[in-house]
C-alpha cells in the first residue's frame, strides 16, 4: 500500500504467550510471538491447525487475554484492559469475520449489519456496506435465504460497516467453494483498498497468500516466517 | 425499534407455543393468587362493612329470665356503647305443604324504640306494627326456600300453644349470616329460619313480660371484652346466665370465619405451585435458547455489545413471558374473583357486596410473576452474560455424554434407543430434574386438593355411620323428666329412642378454660355413640368425662387429669371430674359424660334435654305430622335429611373443583411436557433425522421422544404424591378450626386420579410435538447447523 511508509504500526505485539490449563495439562498455544502490522496493511496468516493462529487473532481482537507478553493497538495496551474496555475496543476499532458467518438467523441481511451500525460511532449506512460487498439487491433476505458466499459477504459488510481500524477474518473462505470464496476475497480486498482498513486474514488455504501485502506463517505457537509479497495479485487471479 | 429488539420479537414469534405454554402456567399462578387474595379481601371487607353498618354486637349472653331493669343497670358498665335486651326462643313450625318439621328462632324487636344492635336490613315489606301480635318478619333465605313474602302465613307452636303468624316483611341480619339449627351440619333454609316479632307478643307467649332471655352488647373503643364479660357474668349469674361470649363464639360469625380461613388457606397453597413450575419452565426454555444462541451471543460480544446488553436482551425475553402471564393472570383472576365473591356473597346472604381488588393484590401478583420468571432465568442469564466472546469463533462442541451403564457388572442389555433416551436425560440432569419436579407439581396440585372429598366422606362415615347413627334428634324446649323418652318412643314409626342431656359448662384445666355443651348419654348408647381415636366405642360408665381430641388439645388435658367443671346453669357449682378418655371428634368441641353421672352432678335426677331416634322412613309422614304437634319440642334435627343435603352440596362443589383443578394441573403438565419435547426435538432433531436416513421408522424415532417423556412423567408420579400429601397436610392444618377438623386422609383414588389426569395431559402434549417429528425435513435438517 502506498500509505504504508512512516506510519505508526496499528499492532505492536512482543513476546506474546498463551497457556491453557486443562486439568494438569498445560497447552502452550502461543510461545512468544512478535508481530507488527501497519495501517492499511493486508496480512494473511497461514499455518496448520493448532499452530496458534486463531488464539493470536482472538487476543489481538480483544476476545481473549494473553498469559504474558505485550499487545498494543496503537497506544492502547490490550493486556491491561478489563472486560469493559475490551468491549469498547471491539466496538470502536475491530471488525470480525468468522468461518461460519455467525449471522443472527432471525435478522435480515440489512438488520444483521444494523446490529453493528447501531452501536458504532461513525458507521456507514447498512445499505452502503452491503453495496460494497455487492449485495445491494439482497437487503431484506434472511440468512436462510442466502447462499453460503452471500452469507459470508453479509458478515463482511457487517464487519466493515462501522469503518473499523482493523478487520480480523478467521477462515473466511473455509466453508466455501473456490468460486464463492473468490467473491468473498474480492469483498475483503475492496474494503481494504477503498477504506484503508488494516486486514488480517487467517487461513490454511495457501492459495490466498498471493493477495496479501505480507504472509506470516505460524507453526507450533510461533511465527515461523514473515514474507512480503513483491506483487499482490487480485483476488480474481487466484483459485483453489 | 433496535435490531436486537427485532430479533427478540422474531424469537418470540418463532417460539410462541412455548412462550404461551409458560405464560399460561404463570398466569394460573397469578390468577389463583389474585382470585384468592381478592376474594378473601372482598368478603372480609363486605363482612366488616355489613357488621359496621348494621351494628353487629360484640358480646352476647343468654339467660333463663332476667328483669329488664337489670339491662339498664348493665348499660351503666363503663365502656359499653349500647345494650339490647331481647327474647329469643326456638320453636317448632308447621308450614303448609311441607312434610318434615321445621323450626324457627324467634327473636324479639323492641316495641316502640328502634333496634339498637343487629339492625335488620328489610328486603321486602316492613317491620311488624307495634301491637300487631301476629305480624312477623322472616329471614330471607327461609322466605326464599318456601316462596314466602309479605302476606304469607304459617303456624308455630310457641310455648306449647299453636299460633298463626302473618309475614309482613323479609329481612337479613348480620347476626344470622350463617343460620344453622342445633344439631345441624350446615344451614338448611327449608327447615330452619329466623323469625322476628314484636317483644310484647313474644313476651306474652312465653310469660316473659318485663324480662329478657338474651342480651347483646356493643363495646366502646378501648373497652376490654374480657372484663366486660366477667362483670356481666357476675350480674347475670343468679338469673340463669349461661356465660357471656364474644363474636369468636357466636355461631354465625364463627362459621363465616372458618369459611374465610379455608379460602385463605387455599389461596396460599396453589399460587406458589404454579409460580415454581413457571420458574422451572423459564429456566429450561431459556437455557436451551441460550445454548442455541451461544455463537450469536459470542458474536454480539465480539462486535462490541457489552455483557449488560446481552443480559437485557434475554431479560426482555423473560419479561415478555412474565408480563403476558401476569396480564392474563390478572384479567382471569379478577374475572374469577368477581364471580367467586358474588357466589360466596349469595351463599352467605350478604345484602351487598363490596368487590375489592386492591392495587396491592395486583402488585403482589405482578411481583410474584416477575419473581418466578427471574428466579428461573437468573442463573442462565448470568452464564450468558459471562460467555466469552471467543465462543463466536469456534463451532459448538458435541455435548459430552456419560458412558453410563457400561461399567455395570450385570450390565442390563438395554435396547440402543432406551440407552439414547437415558443418556440424553442424564446429560442434562438439571433440566431433567426440573421437568420431573414440574410434572410432580401438577400431580401434587390435584392430589393436594381432591383429597378433601375423600376426607369428607371419611368424616361423614365416622360421624354419621359409626358415631351419630340416629335419623333424627328431638330437642325439648326445656328439660323434661326421663319418662318423656317413653312418650317419644311410642310415636308412630319410631324404631329406637335414646335420651340425652345437654348442660352448658365451663371446663377449666389450670389456666386454660373453654365453654362447651357437656352432653350426657346412657352408657349403652346405640344411636349416638362416643368413639375413641381408634373408632372403638368408648364406654361412658364411670363418673368421668370424655373430651374430644380438639378440646383436650385446647385444655392440654390427658386421661387421668382432673378438670374443673363449672355448671353454667342452675346453681353454678364447680365440680371436679376426671378425664377418662380422649375421643375422636371432627365437628365442634365436644365433651361427654354418663347421663346419670351428669344428672347427679346437677342434683336433678332423671332429666333429659331431648331424644335421639331412629325411625322407619317408610312411615315417616305420620311421624312428622305428630312431631310438628309435639308441644315439648322446640327443634327437630333430621340427620338423614341433612346428610343428604350435605352430600348434594359436596357433589356440586366436587364437580366445580375437579373442573378447575384438572384444568390447572393439565396446564402445568401440558406446559412442561411441551417444552421438554420441543427442547429435546431441537437438540436431537439432527440425530432423529439421521436415524430416519439410516432407516428408522417414524414410530421408532418418535419413540425416543415419547420414551423420554414417559420416563419423566412416571418418575414424577411418586414425587408428586409425596408433595401432594404435604399440601394436603398443610391444607388440613389451614382448614382446622374449632368448628370442624378435616381428617388428613389421602386415599388411593386421589393419587390415582391425579396421575391419570397428568399422564393424559402429558400424552396429549407429546402427541402434538410428535407431529413435528413426523414432519421432519430430512435433507434440510442434515444440511443446517443448529
Amino acid at each position: 500500500m502506498a500509505a504504508e511508509a512512516n506510519q505508526q504500526p496499528v499492532f505492536r505485539i512482543a513476546g506474546l504467550a498463551k497457556v491453557y490449563r486443562s486439568g494438569d495439562v498445560e497447552v502452550h498455544a502461543l510461545r512468544g510471538v512478535d508481530f507488527e502490522a501497519r495501517a492499511g496493511e493486508f496480512v494473511v496468516i497461514l499455518g496448520p491447525s493448532g499452530s496458534g493462529k486463531s488464539t493470536f487473532l482472538n487476543i489481538i481482537g480483544g476476545l481473549d487475554t494473553p498469559t504474558s507478553g505485550e499487545a498494543w493497538f496503537k497506544d492502547h495496551d490490550l493486556t491491561r484492559m478489563n472486560e469493559r474496555e475490551l468491549t469498547l475496543y471491539r466496538r470502536d476499532h475491530v471488525g470480525f469475520v468468522f468461518q461460519f458467518y455467525n449471522l443472527v438467523p432471525s435478522l435480515t441481511a440489512r438488520e444483521n449489519v444494523q446490529l453493528v451500525t447501531e452501536i458504532a460511532r461513525n458507521p456507514m449506512r447498512p445499505e452502503d456496506a452491503l453495496g460494497l460487498v455487492d449485495l445491494g439487491n439482497r437487503l431484506d433476505h434472511f440468512p436462510a435465504e442466502l447462499s453460503g458466499g452471500e452469507q459470508q459477504r453479509v458478515a463482511i459488510a457487517r464487519a466493515i460497516a462501522k469503518r473499523p481500524d482493523v478487520l480480523l477474518c478467521d477462515e473466511p473462505t473455509g466453508a466455501l467453494d473456490s468460486r464463492t470464496g473468490i467473491r468473498v476475497l474480492e469483498a475483503l480486498t475492496a474494503s481494504n483498498a477503498e477504506l484503508g482498513t488494516t486486514t488480517i486474514v487467517i487461513t490454511h488455504n495457501a492459495a490466498i497468500q498471493d493477495i496479501a501485502d505480507r504472509v506470516v506463517r505460524f507453526a507450533d505457537g510461533r511465527i515461523a516466517s514473515s514474507i512480503r509479497n513483491e506483487r499482490r495479485r487480485a483476488a480474481s487471479e487466484v483459485s483453489w | 425499534m433496535s435490531v436486537l429488539d427485532r430479533k427478540l420479537l422474531r424469537d418470540i414469534l418463532r417460539l410462541w407455543p412455548q412462550v404461551l405454554a409458560i405464560a399460561f402456567v404463570m398466569a394460573s399462578g397469578v390468577a389463583t393468587l389474585v382470585l384468592g387474595v381478592g376474594t378473601y379481601a372482598s368478603l372480609n371487607e363486605t363482612r366488616n362493612a355489613y357488621y359496621e353498618r348494621n351494628r353487629f354486637a360484640d358480646v352476647f349472653a343468654q339467660v333463663t329470665r332476667a328483669p329488664r331493669a337489670l339491662a339498664e343497670e348493665i348499660a351503666g358498665i363503663p365502656g359499653l356503647q349500647a345494650v339490647e335486651p331481647r327474647i329469643e326462643k326456638i320453636a317448632l313450625l308447621s308450614i303448609p305443604g311441607m312434610e318434615a318439621p321445621a323450626s324457627g328462632l324467634f327473636v324479639s324487636l323492641p316495641d316502640l324504640a328502634e333496634q339498637r344492635l343487629n339492625l335488620l336490613t328489610i328486603r321486602q315489606g316492613r317491620e311488624p306494627q307495634p301491637g300487631a301480635d301476629r305480624e312477623v318478619v322472616i329471614s330471607e333465605p327461609f322466605a326464599r326456600a318456601h316462596g314466602f313474602g309479605p302476606g304469607s302465613s304459617f303456624e308455630a307452636i310457641l310455648n306449647g300453644r299453636k299460633r298463626s303468624l302473618l309475614v309482613v316483611g323479609v329481612a337479613l341480619s348480620p347476626e344470622f349470616i350463617y343460620a344453622v339449627g342445633p344439631w345441624d351440619l350446615m344451614p338448611d333454609d327449608r327447615r330452619f329460619g329466623i323469625i322476628w316479632m314484636r317483644e310484647r307478643a313474644l313476651a306474652a307467649a312465653y310469660d316473659l313480660e318485663g324480662a329478657f332471655s338474651s342480651l347483646h352488647l356493643k363495646l366502646g373503643l378501648g373497652a376490654s371484652q374480657a372484663s366486660v364479660i366477667e362483670r356481666i357474668d357476675a350480674m347475670l349469674a343468679r338469673y340463669g346466665g349461661r356465660g357471656a361470649y364474644g363474636r369468636k363464639d357466636q355461631t354465625s360469625h364463627a362459621f363465616l370465619d372458618a369459611e374465610l380461613l379455608q379460602l385463605r388457606a387455599m389461596s396460599r397453597i396453589t399460587p406458589p405451585i404454579f409460580l415454581i413450575a413457571a420458574a422451572l419452565l423459564v429456566n429450561m426454555t431459556l437455557a436451551r435458547l441460550i445454548a442455541l444462541e451461544r455463537q450469536q451471543i459470542g458474536l454480539l460480544k465480539a462486535v462490541g455489545y457489552s455483557g449488560a446488553a446481552i443480559l437485557s436482551h434475554y431479560l426482555k425475553f423473560v419479561a415478555v413471558i412474565a408480563v403476558s402471564g401476569i396480564l392474563i393472570g390478572a384479567i382471569v383472576g379478577t374475572w374469577l374473583g368477581r364471580g367467586a365473591a358474588r357466589l360466596y356473597a349469595d351463599f352467605f346472604h350478604f345484602p351487598f357486596l363490596i368487590f375489592r381488588m386492591d392495587p396491592e393484590t395486583y402488585l403482589i401478583g405482578a411481583a410474584a410473576g416477575l419473581g418466578s420468571g427471574l428466579a428461573g432465568a437468573i442463573r442462565v442469564l448470568l452464564e450468558a452474560m459471562r460467555l466469552p466472546p471467543a465462543v463466536a469463533m469456534s463451532p459448538p462442541e458435541p455435548p459430552a455424554y456419560h458412558r453410563m451403564f457400561s461399567g455395570f457388572r450385570f450390565a442390563v442389555r438395554l435396547p440402543g434407543s432406551l440407552r439414547m433416551v437415558l443418556r440424553h436425560l442424564l446429560r442434562w440432569p438439571l433440566r431433567t430434574a426440573s421437568a420431573i419436579i414440574g410434572i410432580a407439581l401438577s400431580t401434587a396440585i390435584l392430589t393436594g386438593t381432591l383429597w378433601v372429598f375423600e376426607a369428607s366422606e371419611f368424616m361423614i362415615d365416622a360421624t354419621f355411620h359409626r358415631s351419630e347413627r340416629q335419623d333424627a334428634t328431638i330437642s325439648f324446649a326445656q328439660e323434661q323428666p326421663s319418662r318423656s323418652l317413653q312418650d317419644v318412643a311410642r310415636l308412630p314409626a319410631i324404631l329406637a329412642a335414646e335420651p340425652y342431656r345437654i348442660v352448658p359448662v365451663e371446663l377449666r384445666h389450670g389456666p386454660l378454660h373453654r365453654r362447651v355443651a357437656l352432653a350426657g348419654k346412657p352408657p349403652d348408647a346405640r344411636l349416638s355413640r362416643v368413639l375413641d381415636r381408634e373408632f372403638r366405642v368408648a364406654a361412658l360408665d364411670g363418673p368421668g368425662i370424655a373430651l374430644s381430641d380438639a378440646l383436650a388439645g385446647i385444655l392440654r388435658a390427658r386421661p387421668g387429669d382432673v378438670v374443673e367443671v363449672e355448671l353454667l346453669e342452675r346453681d353454678r357449682r364447680v365440680v371436679l371430674v376426671p378425664v377418662t378418655t380422649v375421643i375422636q371428634g371432627y365437628l365442634g368441641l365436644t365433651a361427654f359424660m354418663n347421663l346419670d353421672a351428669l344428672n347427679r352432678i346437677m342434683r336433678e335426677p332423671d332429666l333429659i334435654s331431648g331424644v335421639h331416634v331412629r325411625y322407619d322412613a317408610a312411615a315417616q309422614s305420620e311421624l312428622f305430622e305428630r312431631l310438628k304437634q309435639l308441644p315439648k319440642a322446640s327443634f327437630i334435627a333430621l340427620q338423614r335429611v341433612s346428610l343428604r343435603q350435605f352430600r348434594d352440596t359436596l357433589a356440586q362443589n366436587l364437580l366445580t373443583m375437579v373442573t378447575i383443578y384438572v384444568s390447572l394441573a393439565a396446564t402445568i403438565a401440558f406446559g412442561v411436557v411441551y417444552n421438554v419435547a420441543r427442547i429435546t426435538l431441537s437438540e436431537q432433531g439432527h440425530e432423529m433425522a439421521s436415524l430416519r436416513v439410516l432407516g428408522f421408522t417414524r414410530g421408532e424415532v418418535s419413540g425416543l421422544l415419547i420414551g423420554e417423556i414417559a420416563i419423566i412423567v412416571l418418575v414424577a408420579q411418586p414425587l408428586g404424591w409425596a408433595i401432594g400429601y404435604g399440601f394436603a397436610a398443610g391444607m388440613a392444618l389451614g382448614f382446622s378450626s374449632e368448628l370442624y377438623r378435616v381428617p388428613l386422609v389421602v386415599g388411593r383414588e386421589a393419587y390415582g386420579f391425579a396421575s391419570l389426569v397428568v399422564i393424559a395431559a402429558a400424552l396429549l402434549s407429546a402427541l402434538v410435538v410428535r407431529r413435528r417429528i413426523d414432519g421432519l425435513d430430512l435433507v434440510a435438517v442434515l444440511k443446517t447447523r443448529e
